[in-house]
């Protein structure tokens, strides 16, 4: 793995303020009349690990989602490096969409039944046209660096435990080398050692990538330990 | 909940549920998983017994071999006698689907699953999915609107969102809907497998309390989590797992004050309150298990003994399976 900001950035955004980061502005989001996000604004920087905490239905998913570009807010909008980003995510250029990536709670929700193990982490690199060897070895990596054994990576999602599940899902959402990683309630089903692990899987990423990371979590404690900044989203 | 609530002179004899070597093997293509391996326990009414380990050491499947809910390419062997107030004692591994769908799943062994969002059916409201499940367990089609609404709100779900459909919950609001369905049949035994995944902290404890208070009542209650704080506020009993097998089980507070097996200490120093540090290595691929101790490739006490496999024998306050442990104590 490379330990510097990728290349792509600049491409995509030239004349990029100089204050990067990953930001909402003023974000609104309703969900039948209820507003769940009144003018949210949070910034994630590189380098840096911020913690998102709120009470439960406070909306710190739907936030996180719409910094994926995985739901369009009602009112406000979403910068990458003072670059705003208009529209959903899959209609945008992959240089741009692989530059955020995000780890969901239940890996069972996020993953299709019917791909192994090792395409369900290989199937962004497909997506973007990458040869199958290189794929392959990249996959392996990956596995390594979750800790998923090979003899895993050719079972599908029923044939594994939960958090197997959610450490494929952790590779995958790597495999782009993101520079910004949002994890939502990553390891709240996880064993104390396995959510240690991720943890520092995930810091040790961002450490040499220079990644930005924002963390959703309940847990007072791994919040301490793991958050370099922490942000409070008041209820709805 | 009354109907579990048992005469105080039986609670110490007569175990709820009693499991007896249970095994679950499950075929590959071209491998074996060793999923849950000669598993013994018991369940007494008032019981709490919280069942830890790593991600993938077999929690989940021991839930659903209880219940009969394993998929085709699963072998299950061993005893599982449930003997519940009133009833006759029956044994769940190998009973019938028919016997389990009618008179044990929810009725007798309710299951609150992981993932309830994958798990809850996609295209009924909570107030539907609630309804349906105590109309058939004896509700009236009269009285089941009131009880659905009481027993949301004994889970902490707003009685005002289940008009929702399961994908319109949060996380947390989906996990309170799968408890409530679970205890909407007052099942004398309750397998909960990480209930209070994505819940903030008050709902947590509000969980956790409505689970020591059905045990409370006569009740008992297996808790699969990950949250050994959790695990430590209610239950009154502890069974670790590792690769399959229970490793080490005793009392709660026995447990987490002065664990006996390495990698009880181990799970113990990875909490972010504590080192923060995992249990070195990875778990071992159950494909593929050792002959002796499989801990022993991450164990730091390990020794040549290890090679042969350690019984889990009884000491002072409970069981455990190692050749070096961390306590010494007469044995019981
Ligand atoms: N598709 C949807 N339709 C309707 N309501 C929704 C939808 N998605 C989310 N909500 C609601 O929006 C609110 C915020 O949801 P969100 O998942 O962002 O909360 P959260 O803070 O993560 O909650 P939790 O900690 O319980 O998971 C909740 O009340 C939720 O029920
Ligand atoms: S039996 Fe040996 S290897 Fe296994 S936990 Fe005990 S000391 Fe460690
Ligand atoms: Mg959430």
């Amino acid at each position: 793995m490379t330990a510097t900001v990728p290349g792509a950035a600049d491409a995509v955004a030239p004349g990029a303020a100089p204050a990067g980061g990953l930001a909402a502005h003023q974000v609104c989001v309703a969900y039948g009349g209820q507003r769940v996000l009144d003018r949210v604004d949070l910034h994630v920087a590189p380098g840096e690990t911020v913690g998102l905490r709120g009470p439960s239905g406070s909306g710190k998913s739907t936030l996180a989602r719409v910094l994926a570009l995985l739901h369009a807010p009602d009112s406000g909008h979403v910068t990458i490096d003072g670059e705003p980003l208009g529209g959903v995510r899959h209609r945008l250029p992959a240089q741009l969409r692989t530059r955020v990536a995000i780890l969901f709670q239940s890996p069972r929700a996020a993953t299709d039944p019917r791909l192994s193990l090792a395409d369900v982490i290989a199937e962004p690199l497909r997506a973007t046209g990458t040869p199958r060897e290189q794929a392959a070895a990249r996959t392996a990596e990956l596995a390594d660096l979750v800790g998923l054994t090979p003899d895993l990576l050719t079972r599908r999602p029923h044939a594994v435990s939960d958090g197997q599940l959610q450490r494929a899902c952790l590779a995958r959402a790597l495999v782009h080398r993101p520079d910004y990683l949002l994890c939502d309630e990553a390891t709240a089903m996880l064993d104390a050692s396995t959510q240690a692990h991720v943890a520092a899987v995930v810091t040790d990423y961002q450490r040499r990538q220079g990644a930005g990371v924002l963390v959703i979590t309940h847990d007072p404690a791994l919040m301490k330990r793991w958050a370099t900044r922490v942000v409070d989203l008041p209820a709805a | 909940m009354t109907t579990t609530a048992l005469p105080a002179g039986t609670a110490l004899t007569s175990p709820l549920l009693a499991v007896d070597g249970l095994t679950v093997r499950f075929r590959l293509r071209d491998a074996v998983v060793h999923a849950v391996t000669d598993l013994s326990l018991t369940l007494r009414p008032g019981e709490l017994l919280a069942v830890v380990g790593e991600s993938g050491c077999g929690k989940s499947v021991l839930a659903h071999a209880l219940l009969g809910l394993l998929p085709g390419n699963a072998t299950v062997t061993g005893r599982a006698r449930l003997h519940a107030p009133g009833r006759r004692e029956a044994d769940l591994i190998g009973a019938g689907e028919r016997h389990l769908a009618r008179h044990v799943r929810g009725r007798g062994v309710g299951l609150v699953p992981q993932s309830p969002a994958t798990a809850l059916t996609p295209v009924r409201t909570g107030r539907r999915l609630l309804e349906e499940t105590l109309r058939a367990h004896g509700h009236t089609r009269r009285d089941a609107p009131a009880a659905a609404v009481r027993i949301a709100a004994d889970v902490g779900f707003d009685p005002a969102d289940l008009d929702r459909y399961p994908h319109e919950m949060s996380g947390g609001m989906a996990q309170r809907l799968a408890t409530a369905l679970a205890l909407a049949p007052d099942p004398p035994v309750l397998l909960a497998d990480e209930p209070t995944t994505g819940l903030d902290r008050p709902l947590v404890d509000h969980t956790l309390d409505l689970l020591r208070r059905r045990c409370d009542t006569g009740a008992a209650v297996l808790l699969i989590t990950h949250d050994l704080a959790a695990a430590r506020r209610v239950a009154d009993t502890v069974a670790v797992m590792y690769a399959s097998r229970i490793v080490e089980h005793r009392p709660a507070e026995a447990l987490f004050d002065d664990p006996a097996h390495p990698y009880t200490a181990g799970l113990l120093d990875a909490l972010p309150d504590r080192a923060f540090v995992p249990v070195p290595g990875h778990p071992p691929r159950l494909t593929d298990l050792p002959g002796g101790c499989a801990f022993a490739p991450r164990c730091a006490r390990a020794t040549d003994a290890c090679g042969t496999l350690p019984r889990l024998a009884a000491d002072g306050t409970g069981r455990v399976a190692c050749h070096h442990p961390l306590r010494e104590e007469a044995p019981a």
